[in-house]
């Protein structure tokens, strides 16, 4: 457990990076700081590990107040991931692991070892341990930048940015690794973000800092998205907060109608009784794809893939009613495609359907807004 | 000096015939010449080392210290030598007056270097170093130096060529190296030039200086394995 007691950092010309930051990063948690530039997020986040000494207040890890102990030993004990991995060129990527061990006076050998899991661990092919960092693409970089901070098994890992600069595809990619590998470790990590959506995707609890180092909010995601205390933090949170929320509301079993299927390489199927759209499903029942009946020529006789409409999301049974909704409204047919766990069609639900039970669960949701607004 | 006088010709191509004759003075200039030209080098390095971590670590060094170290650069050598004595209470022409000299020279070529070298290494490697739990000494030793070794090199190239050829001027005011070859050349060229000593200086010192180039480039190869890797 991290423990912010009214930590304050002013610099000598005046300026207050952070004000009276009071906040618990509970254990095996992640807690996300996000808000604009000069929020003083990263100040915070590196006064822990004391790369910055706060000017008032203490920081306590376990109880422990940082500043008691040696900043080299303590930094050793800390996993620390920044935004482009600041990896040691000169060294190989195996070293490069295993730098904090080496630090530490763990005997080569096993150092190495632990590295190697490690670099398998990330999902790095174990091939990538003789090369230099400059032979990687950026994402594998960062991994490795995420292999490094947990050589030594820190219980506290801090992470500045570790995901803005790599694009999308494999910034998505690092964060459901990053998030897989946390469901396995449980460390307590605090993780400094200025994507709002990233702080939401990541967090178990998210601070919202404002400019000036002032904490705005401290809640769940689920909370600030339905619950912003402040024109701030709603302003901040963005649009589309409803919808997004949605993420979060998960109702159990969907009830879905059955679902002609024609399966991919079958002659394409004729009759008076089908709808102008039907679902194509591989030999395995996995949804590919819709086809349109209408614009078919003559010559399309077999089910062939490039026939196929792909633009329709898949929404996982037991998921969420975001995942449910937008599955209805990116189906060509209107009828939202859901998928058991390993893949295989269900059926379909209709957006109507979604929306009756996001309704349904109204009474519970307006008192929960009643208290908030109560509260402010 | 009469020997001299038996060579039989004075065609610049008569330069190896030359050193063929006076083989074991010249053997021994290149040698004190190779000396002169490298231990200044070193040393010049070891004072610019901590220097140059100076103006990285405190900035407001870096102009001062490199506008000074400017300055002693552009101070000609051979007044250089001749200061030498009065400052450092040496007599004048004391064997030592040479490698003092060079080695200012040195310094002050080097100190940039070593400063600019830490600089290349980029804040997010230094940030991470600091990070993980390096301690001052131990991130410039094992992560910064490292990092500086191809910017440092490459300065140590030009030290070294400018230093053989500095060495040539100090054999001007008697002390021995190939400098020696090219004062034998004008002292006997009073009837018409004398070529072959001065040929034969400067075919020497081309020759140490391109040896000498090479051993840094081959010394900078097997400090930085990680700059093939970028490279290929």
């Amino acid at each position: 457990m991290i423990r912010f007691e009214s930590v304050s950092k002013r610099y000598p010309d005046g300026t207050v990076a952070v004000d009276e930051l009071d906040f618990v990063a509970p254990s095996g948690q992640i807690t996300v700081l996000v808000g604009p530039s000069g929020c003083g997020k990263t100040t915070s986040l590196r006064m822990i590990n004391r790369m910055i000494e706060p000017t008032a207040g203490r920081i306590l890890i376990d109880d422990q107040d940082v500043t008691k102990v040696d900043a080299a030993q303590l930094r050793r004990g800390i996993g620390y991931v920044i935004q482009h991995a600041g990896l040691f060129p000169h060294r190989t990527i195996i070293d490069n692991v295993a730098s904090v061990p080496y630090l530490l006076g763990t005997d080569k050998k096993q150092a190495r070892a632990r590295a190697m899991e490690l670099i398998e661990r990330v999902g790095l092919d174990p091939r990538f341990a003789k090369r230099y960092p400059s032979q990687l693409s950026g994402g594998q970089q960062q991994r490795v930048g995420v292999a490094r901070a947990l050589a030594a098994d820190p219980p506290v890992m801090l992470m500045d940015e570790p995901f803005s600069a790599v694009d999308p595809v494999v910034r998505d990619q690092l964060q459901e690794e990053f998030l897989r590998l946390q469901s396995d470790l449980g460390k307590t990590i605090v993780f400094v973000t200025h994507d709002i959506d990233e702080a939401i995707k990541l967090g178990d609890q998210v601070a919202v800092l404002r400019v000036g180092g002032h904490l705005a909010q401290l809640a769940t995601p689920a909370e600030l998205l339905s619950r912003p205390v402040d024109e701030f933090v709603a302003g901040f949170v963005g649009r589309d907060r409803g919808y997004r929320a949605l993420t979060f509301t998960t109702v159990g079993e969907l009830a879905v109608h059955d679902e002609q299927t024609v399966t991919l390489g079958a002659p394409v199927p004729s009759g008076a009784d089908l709808d102008n759209w039907i679902l194509v499903v591989d030999a395995a029942n996995v949804p590919q794809g819709w086809l349109n009946l209408v614009e078919l020529s003559r010559d399309d006789t077999t089910v062939s893939a490039d026939l196929l409409y792909r633009g329709g999301t898949l929404a996982t049974q037991g998921g969420s009613l975001r995942e449910a909704l937008d599955a209805c409204l990116s189906s060509p047919s209107g009828r939202g495609v859901v998928v058991d766990s390993d893949e295989t069609l269900l059926g379909s639900i209709t957006a109507a359907e979604v929306l009756a039970l996001i309704e349904k669960r109204r009474p519970a949701a307006a008192s929960v807004t009643g208290s908030g607004s109560e509260r402010r | 000096m009469t020997a001299l006088a038996t060579s039989s010709s004075s065609s610049p191509l008569h330069f190896w015939g030359y050193f063929m004759d006076h083989r074991s003075t010249d053997l021994s200039w290149l040698w004190s010449h190779t000396w002169l030209s490298v231990v200044p080098v070193v040393i010049g390095l070891l004072v610019a080392l901590p220097l140059g971590w100076l103006a990285r670590r405190y900035r407001f060094v870096y102009p001062p210290l490199i506008s000074l170290t400017g300055l002693i650069y552009t101070i000609p050598s051979i007044a250089l030598f001749v200061l030498i004595p009065p400052l450092f209470g040496l007599k004048s022409l004391d064997p030592k007056q040479v490698p003092i000299a060079l080695t200012l020279y040195s310094i002050a070529l080097l100190v940039r270097v070593v400063a600019d070298g830490l600089a290349s290494v980029s804040e997010d490697t230094v940030q991470a170093a600091t990070a993980i739990g390096f301690k001052p000494l131990g991130r410039f030793f094992r992560v910064e130096l490292p990092i500086a070794v191809p910017v440092i090199t490459a300065g140590l190239r030009v030290a070294l060529v400018a230093n053989v050829s500095i060495v040539a001027v100090s054999g001007t005011i008697g002390m021995s190296n190939l400098g020696q070859l090219f004062t034998l050349g004008f002292q006997n060229s009073t009837n018409g030039p004398y070529y072959p000593p001065i040929v034969l200086g400067i075919v020497l010192c081309v020759l140490l200086a391109l040896v000498l180039d090479r051993i840094v480039i081959i010394l900078n190869i097997l400090l930085t394995p990680w700059r093939k890797a970028v490279r290929s």
